[in-house]
């Protein structure tokens, strides 16, 4: 997917329309913007005065042998040169950096809170990757976009027009041949600055496989190895960085042909103004300082016209990330509480608790029917009714629907037919917050963040105490391994949680959610990767803390799930079979079955002291 | 290999390139000088009644081409000359630019395929032990620093260089004093921008960070939405994230007003220097010492100089990260890979294999294997059950010469396993890994990776045999199908039983799987090992396994723990005997361990 969009052509015209939306983004950094380009436009004149500054020195000095204007003179040049040139360029670098910086900021904290509001449906569609460019790279695009593209522009403009009014001041005829080079010039600009974006984008594209290939190369070094494939995948690599090789010669032929050819148009220009320009002063109608004047300009003017050139091609370029972006901005989330409900119990961000009200965990599906939005439908006409502090599991194969039911309770999709009653209520009239701040929730792939094993116990119960904190992990007897640790609980766990196993990860995740006091708790897959004996005291601890609360487990080791007050057997959206452990076994169905197999995988797997799940059944 | 040793290479092997470059950037440098010297010569010769400042060759030359004078009544030929030197510029311009990419990519392709080709040369271990990420920068973001230091960083070095030597050369003679005063503060300009990005090189490294720590909250956040949801926590996840961006924001932005700090400042200095030259070129103008051609000549020779001037302290800066990049490079290059063994045998691998009291330790106080010795004749079944970390994988990978034992000997029909040829052996000897690895290519493509070319019933039958056809005819694309990255993603038994399929594409004397039918049902794992020893000749098979199923139909069973064979033998000898093997018969179900009872538990 991300490679698609990589592959994405930079769109042909520039889109006036979706810039504006862009400026529009940026309306608290108008005023900056306005300032920016007073000392951009400021910049552009100060420059372009310079070569009067010659032809002063020459004409009025010099020539005329006046020493009386020269410490006028001098300090005039410093005033406009030294000081005015440092305060227009720092001015204007400083404010542009400001401008990048703070609209980047602004976008990309914008896109985040976008990204809190969008529900599972989009992530489901969204690879993490490409949403992790849309924040990073993207944004710094726009920014940049505003911070120096736009103004880079002004200025290129700003000093052509000074310096055309000069050279019009000086000379109307040797100006105009200048005038009549800009069309060629910028002709030849853009047929360049568009050929070498486009190769620009083919070389990163080899580079990005590159990239691929070394970590193919060396992820997958042991297998190579094993198949002896080493002198295939040199081949294969050689191939590659054969043709960026290739690609970026023929790059540079495109880039090293572009500015002589512009230097070429602008010495034609030169010779005429010269050649035409010396007999022009020859014959006494110009004054040698002004020679001297004209040829500077002449000699500078290519490099804002270059400028204007590249400033279009760059904003073309970065118009597919503005519209990533932009595109991100304007996604409605299809799970969305309604204006009433908002006004009654706040939003995701301003929660109104006092009008919450106190939850029981009774939960009803009725009629519920489930569609992603590739159209795959996973559940029909189900129907289940879980009273406030049952034990209910899930049991069944890959893809029977087990993950889309709990994922239905916890509201991160919405049932597309029929409704979902939280305590006698359809849960589209209460907040999502208000169900979500109840739920305790622990996932197969424990995910962890940066930061101490006791921040991320803490992560939904900010102000809990240091005690609550060892009570949560002694619960779901966490603090062995813990307490193990150098730091104990200010152990940091690394990206991910990355330094600490699966299960140490599972662990932590439990007390989170322990913590976290909900009303109703969900286990999908909780317990895979603890061995059989932690789990135990994890069993008996989520049985002292499921007292009283409604809880759905989803296990594919059924030793876990015994105990529950009923096991639904799911097949292919439906309940196949129902009841206790005991009524199940007796009833000698499909669960019966999967019992007694997986049973003595599990116990051998034990013998043997794996701790990895049973892959078969998996 | 040093960090110079190893440019001193990359810039020998392109010498030629470079050298070429050398000589064009002198030119095109000459080139640049020339404009400023045509007007100086017309203001001082044609326009007043100076002497002409052309070298006298140059005069004579025209002279007795033209006709004395001919060039003073014809001063279009001054334009021709300078069209014609922008040409000469640009032709300097143009090969400068694509001799020094040429180099820079030969350079750049050279480390990349070295980098490449040596590490798949280096040994197992070291590739279990290594740090992904880490290696993977070397092999991208490092080789791109020197290739941007040989291609940009070193152009812009010489160019600079030569500005100065040549304005300096063309300066001197016209007013020494005049000159060094007209560049009297440009040492100034040099030093305050080396002093300045050495200084603010911390200010960057932050900067970096910042947003390293930015990109981190960002991905867990998304990589964790279901735990943010679960928990209600967004407005806390969006101040974690505003702050981190905030303080991206508050660094970055701290780099760009040091940056306007010194282009403002560097740009005014430079400023600075053109007004004093024209302060000093117009008082010896005044006094006569130079002509109002030496005085346009100084000055534009003096700004011209400022630009490269003030870029020289980041390109020093910059070319420091080449030295650390080739040091991570040398590190890589210099750990050392599997020996070449020009004399190893390519023996026949059809004989008996022989363990004779193998010891074997990853680190040699810590033996994983000792003192195993058994015998396995040719088409044996052999099955190995074990704990983990019994020593069953590192058993097995003894036999592709992954690993070399410290104590003992292995051998293939009396031939010691050492002196036998590692490829070859690898080629002959198919094992299957615990987890497999698929390369993003199609499915077909995976398959076939061992051989360049294969044909499709060929790929059909080892599909046919790893059980893999079925779910491959069911997918959209069939064959063609995308594995990995790119593409879809495969459950862990499919992956696998493609990684078995690819082994028997191989014309295999030995074969392995190290607990690699794991991830398929039992009644897959029944299909594969039919279909295997059906085929006209017998294969010697290693099977890892814990299913009692498997285990029973072998012909040598071996029972491992702790490094040490506790039980060897048939199943009916085994389940005789008190110890792991019968314990873990019992709890499959002993005597009625049929295939037929271990029925695939879920999909």
């Amino acid at each position: 997917m991300q490679y698609e969009l990589d592959q994405q052509e930079a769109p042909r015209r520039l889109s006036l329309s979706l810039w504006k939306r862009v400026l529009q983004l940026a309306r608290p950094h108008w005023g900056k913007i306005g300032q920016c380009m007073v000392m951009m436009i400021l910049l552009g004149v100060l420059e372009a005065a310079q070569p009067l500054l010659t032809r002063y020195a020459i004409d009025e000095i010099v020539v005329k042998g006046n020493t009386a204007n020269l410490g006028w003179f001098i300090g005039l040049s410093l005033l406009l040169m030294v000081v005015l040139d440092f305060a227009a360029a720092y001015g204007f670098l400083y404010l542009a950096g400001h401008i990048e910086w703070h609209v980047n900021y602004d976008i990309r904290t914008r896109g985040f809170r976008k990204l809190q509001e969008l529900p599972f449906s989009y992530y489901d569609r969204m690879p993490v990757g490409n949403l992790l460019t849309r924040l990073t790279s993207d944004t710094a695009q726009i920014g940049e976009a505003l911070g120096w593209g736009m103004l880079d522009f002004v200025w290129a403009s700003f000093y052509l027009l000074a310096s055309f009014v000069s050279m019009f001041l000086i000379n109307w005829q040797l100006a105009l041949i200048v005038l009549a080079s800009i069309p060629p010039l910028l002709a030849v600009a853009f047929f360049f600055e568009k050929r070498m974006i486009a190769n620009h984008r083919k070389i990163r594209r080899v580079n990005s496989q590159i990239t691929a290939a070394f970590n193919e190369g060396i992820m997958g070094a042991k297998t190579s190895k094993t198949l002896v494939r080493e002198q295939l995948n040199n081949q294969e690599m050689q191939q590659l960085t054969g043709e960026i090789r290739r690609r970026s010669i023929h790059a540079s032929v495109l880039s090293s042909l572009f500015f002589p050819l512009v230097t070429f148009i602008a010495s034609i220009v030169t010779a005429l103004v010269l050649t035409r320009g010396v007999g022009i002063t020859l014959s006494g109608a110009m004054s040698l300082g002004s020679l001297a004047a004209f040829v500077g300009y002449v000699v500078e003017f290519f490099h804002p016209i270059e400028n204007i050139a590249g400033t279009f091609t760059e904003f073309q370029r970065r118009q597919a990330a503005a519209e990533r972006v932009l595109t991100l901005l304007d996604t409605q989330p299809d799970i969305q509480d309604s204006a009433e409900v908002e006004a009654q119990f706040g939003d995701n961000f301003h929660p109104k608790k006092e009008n919450w009200p106190p939850i029981a965990g009774d939960v009803q599906f009725q009629d519920v029917g489930f569609k992603y939005k590739d159209g795959e439908e996973v559940l029909r006409r189900f129907d289940l009714h879980v009273q406030a502090g049952q034990t209910i599991a899930l049991v069944g194969a890959t893809g029977a629907g087990k993950s889309t039911i709990v994922n239905l309770i916890c509201r991160f999709y919405e049932p597309t037919q029929g409704n979902i009653l939280i305590d006698g209520v359809d849960y589209r009239q209460r907040s999502q917050l208000w169900l979500q701040s109840n739920l305790g929730y622990v996932l197969q792939e424990p995910h962890l963040f940066s930061g101490t094993i006791a921040d991320n116990i803490r992560y939904a119960a900010k102000d809990a105490s240091d005690e609550q904190v060892r009570r949560a992990a002694q619960l779901v007897n966490a603090e062995g391994f813990i307490m193990k640790l150098e730091k104990g609980y200010d152990t940091q766990v690394g990206e991910g949680g990355n330094r600490l196993s699966t299960g140490e990860k599972q662990l932590i995740s439990f007390a989170r959610a322990i913590i976290h006091d909900p009303r109703i708790f969900v286990l999908d897959e909780a317990t895979s990767s603890v061995d059989t004996e932690t789990e135990m005291m994890i069993q008996h601890a989520i049985e002292r803390t499921l007292e009283g609360r409604t809880s759905f487990i989803i296990a594919h080791r059924l030793s876990t799930i015994r105990n529950a007050d009923r096991i639904l057997v799911i097949e292919d959206g439906q309940i196949s079979e129902s009841g206790t452990h005991q009524e199940l076994i007796a009833a000698r169905g499909q669960y019966h079955q999967l019992y007694t197999t997986q049973f003595q995988e599990e116990r051998s797997m034990d013998e043997l002291g794996s701790r990895r799940t049973q892959p078969a059944t998996t | 290999m040093t960090a110079s040793r190893l440019l001193k290479t990359l810039l020998r092997q392109n010498a030629r390139y470079y050298i070429l470059a050398l000589i064009f950037t002198i030119f095109r440098t000459m080139a640049q000088f020339a404009t400023p010297a045509i007007l100086a010569e017309l203001i001082d010769h044609h326009l007043g009644d100076g002497p002409s400042r052309f070298p006298a060759l140059l005069n004579r030359g025209f002279d007795r081409l033209f006709g004395p004078g001919y060039l003073g009544q014809n001063l279009w030929l001054f334009g021709v000359m300078i069209v014609l030197i922008s040409i000469i510029s640009g032709v300097a311009f143009y090969f400068r630019g694509t001799l020094t990419t040429k180099g820079s990519q030969n350079a750049a392709q050279h480390l990349r395929n070295r980098m490449y080709d040596h590490i798949q040369h280096l040994p197992f271990d070291y590739h279990v032990k290594v740090e992904t990420g880490d290696l993977l920068q070397r092999c991208t973001s490092d080789i791109d620093t020197i290739r941007r230091f040989l291609s940009d960083q070193v152009v812009s070095l010489l160019y600079s260089f030569f500005m100065v030597i040549i304005a300096l050369a063309l300066m001197l003679p016209i007013n020494p004093g005049i000159t060094l005063l007209s560049l009297s503060i440009t040492p100034v300009i040099f030093l305050f921008s080396m002093y300045f990005f050495r200084l603010v090189s911390q200010s960057f490294r932050k900067s970096d960070e910042a947003e390293a720590v930015m990109s981190t909250v960002l991905q867990e956040n998304l990589t964790g939405v279901r735990v943010v949801r679960a928990f209600g926590q967004a407005q806390s996840e969006i101040e974690k994230f505003e702050a981190a961006s905030r303080e991206h924001r508050k660094r970055g932005f701290k780099v760009a007003s040091v940056e306007a700090v010194y282009w403002g400042l560097s740009g005014s200095m430079g400023n600075l220097q053109i007004v004093i030259s024209m302060l000093v070129t117009i008082l010896a103008a005044l006094r006569g010492t130079i002509t109002i051609g030496d005085m346009v000549l100084l000055t534009s020779y003096t700004s011209m100089l400022m630009w490269p001037i003030r870029q020289l302290g980041r390109v020093l800066t910059d070319s420091g990260k080449t030295r650390v990049a080739l040091n991570r490079l040398v590190e890589v290059l210099n750990t050392k890979t599997e020996p070449e063994e020009p004399d190893a045998l390519k023996p026949v691998l059809q004989g008996d294999i022989v363990f004779d009291h193998v010891t074997f330790g990853y680190e040699s106080s810590r033996p994983v294997l000792q003192d195993v010795s058994f015998t396995v004749q040719p088409g044996q079944t052999v099955a190995i059950l074990g704990p983990t970390g019994s020593g069953k994988s590192s058993l097995v990978h003894l036999l592709q010469r992954l690993y070399a034992p410290q104590g003992g000997q292995i051998r293939i029909g009396g031939v010691p396993l050492e002196k036998i040829d590692r490829n070859y052996l690898r080629q002959r000897v198919g094992l299957v890994l615990q987890d497999s690895f698929l390369y993003s290519k199609t499915i077909r493509e995976n398959i076939a990776i061992t051989t360049a070319q294969a044909d499709q019933p060929h790929i059909d039958h080892a599909a046919q045999i790893a059980s893999a056809i079925d779910f491959i005819q069911k997918s959209e694309k069939g064959y063609d199908t995308m594995v990995g990255e790119r593409g879809v993603t495969l459950s862990g038994g499919q992956k696998q039983r493609i990684a078995i399929a690819r082994t028997l594409m191989k014309d295999n004397d030995i074969l392995i799987f190290d607990d690699s039918l794991s991830a398929v049902d039992t009644r897959t794992d029944a299909q594969i090992r039919d279909a295997l020893l059906s085929g006209d000749r017998r294969t010697t098979t290693f099977i890892i396994s814990h299913r009692i199923s498997t285990l029973s139909r072998a012909d040598l069973i071996l029972v491992l723990e702790d490094g040490r064979i506790t039980a060897s033998g048939q199943h009916a000898d085994l389940i005789k005997q008190p110890g792991l093997y019968r314990r873990i018969y019992e709890i499959q179900g002993g005597s009625d361990a049929s295939p037929a009872r271990h029925e695939e538990v879920t999909a």
